[in-house]
């Protein structure tokens, strides 16, 4: 048996934003659960670490919020090269839901980092590689910002957003490479798919779980901002007009 | 095809670049000058210990270059898109991609060249030695042209958009870090015995990938500019 589901459907904003609004409570509860038992495992369970004692804590905000914000910038970059290509306007606005998120996944991660860094090395900053490429990545997410921001027309600043957040990708894995070279003290990456991990299996299930977490918890604020993005974009069409929510 | 041959075009499209640039002499001019006075005001700031400067020297030379060839690529494609140039170069048979690229080389020639040859006289109030010089002036030749190519996608979408110049900064400097890592890196290689081949390479590296992608990207971006 084959489920014909029209996908293309839920590319029109005025059929995606009564979903997106049924969508947000169900990622905004896998989140909670998801980042309580995180959380658990992460502050009781998972046992202390020989060298750095209870501050390495810290990892299971930082970690998963690293992963974020770059998983992020690659998912924005594409929404956004698949709104310049196709011309459609939904997945445009999705690309430019998703940056505030994703410039504040970067601001954790940096934040978080340079916590971890006082009791670990001794300064709240260093200038390694990760750390740096981390806060050029911050400043190409307010670029993206920055430059929709100061377009008036919807449209010009879906396409201008699109071209930068592409130039940008192409760019992360270079500035990263050359950051890297430039000078590297961090410690080797956490958690690797080649090597076996490094860590305790429930420091894993822990760092994975927070992941989990503030992965279901982007997408919920991502389909809350689409959807004030959508109403605002559409004010002036039938449908929005004709809205339940709107009716006294 | 009747109508003039894409060599044409672009030696036309470069040519009259140059020859508005030569007659906006004062224009030039400013962004030499504020090269130079930027990496003047490093030794007022952090003092004048030679060994001091002769360790800060390449980086400083290098951040001011990038400020100034960012001041530059405002104008690029403004007074074309002012006065509906741009329009026709859009509307022409040829590439886009192509025009693009002429009008980037004529750009550098006229506000990049200028810093890569006075560049060595600010080495030398660094205290720089005659083989860091050398090396300088390798990379800034190689380093430069890459700026104005990233610099040209940053120009062409901050075209008639409000509190262009800050956003054009915000846009592009973070794209320039590499050359920059690789620029000054390259003559701090040297200076240590390094050799600085490497990053010479991987200079020219980033300026064939940016010869390849920029010119296009750039033209997308006009394109939305004008539309």
């Amino acid at each position: 048996m084959t489920i014909n589901i029209n996908w293309f459907k839920y590319s029109s904003p005025a059929s995606f934003y009564p979903l997106a609004g049924k969508l947000t409570p169900w990622f905004f509860v896998a989140a909670a659960l998801l980042g309580i038992w995180g959380a658990y495992i992460s502050f009781f369970v998972a046992p202390t670490d020989a060298q750095q004692g209870e501050a390495y804590r810290i990892i299971f905000i930082h970690v998963p919020a690293a992963w974020m914000s770059m998983f992020i910038y690659v998912v924005m970059a594409f929404w956004a090269g698949v709104g310049l290509a196709f011309n459609t306007r939904l997945s445009s606005m999705v690309a430019s839901a998703l940056a505030p998120t994703g410039a504040m996944m970067t601001f954790v991660a940096l934040w978080t980092g340079s916590l971890w860094g006082k009791p670990m090395w001794g300064t709240w900053w260093v200038w390694d590689a990760r750390l740096t490429s981390e806060l050029i990545l911050l400043f190409l997410y307010f670029g993206f910002m920055a430059l929709q921001a100061a377009i008036d027309d919807p449209r010009r600043a879906d396409k201008a957003g699109a071209v930068i957040a592409l130039v940008g990708v192409i760019n992360v894995p270079i500035i990263y490479f050359s950051v890297k070279w430039w000078n590297t003290l961090h410690q080797g990456a956490s958690v690797s798919l080649t090597k076996s991990p490094s860590m305790a299996t429930t420091m894993l299930v822990g760092m994975l779980l927070m992941a989990l977490a503030f992965w279901m918890y982007s997408i919920a604020v991502m389909l809350m901002r689409l959807r004030c993005i959508i109403l605002e974009r559409e004010r002036n069409s039938d449908w929005v007009k004709d809205l339940k929510e709107r009716q006294p | 095809m009747t109508g003039p041959r894409l060599t044409d075009a672009l030696r036309a499209v470069a040519g009259r670049d140059l020859l508005s640039a030569m007659r906006h002499r004062a224009d030039l001019l400013t962004t030499l000058i504020f090269f130079v006075i930027v990496a003047s005001l490093f030794p007022l700031g952090v003092g004048s210990e030679t060994a001091l400067l002769r360790l800060m020297g390449p980086g400083v030379v290098w951040v001011a270059a990038l400020l100034a060839s960012m001041l530059a690529l405002a104008r690029l494609f403004a007074s074309d898109y002012a006065d509906g140039t741009l329009e026709q170069l859009v509307l022409a048979p040829h590439p886009l991609t192509m025009l693009v690229l002429a009008k980037v080389a004529a750009h550098w020639l006229a506000s990049g060249l200028p810093l890569v040859i006075v560049a060595p006289l600010l080495g030398l109030q660094f205290d720089l030695s005659a083989d860091a010089l050398l090396v300088l002036l390798a990379s800034l030749l190689l380093g430069t042209p890459t700026l104005s190519l990233i610099g040209a996608v940053g120009a062409a979408l901050t075209l008639g958009v409000r509190g262009g110049g800050a956003l054009l900064s915000l846009l592009v400097l973070p794209l320039y870090v590499p050359v920059l890592i690789f620029g000054a890196g390259a003559v701090e290689a040297s200076a240590a015995g390094l050799g600085a081949a490497a990053h010479l390479s991987l200079l020219g590296a980033l300026l064939l990938a940016a010869l390849v992608f920029a010119p296009w990207a750039t033209a997308v971006s006009l394109r939305i500019a004008v539309e």
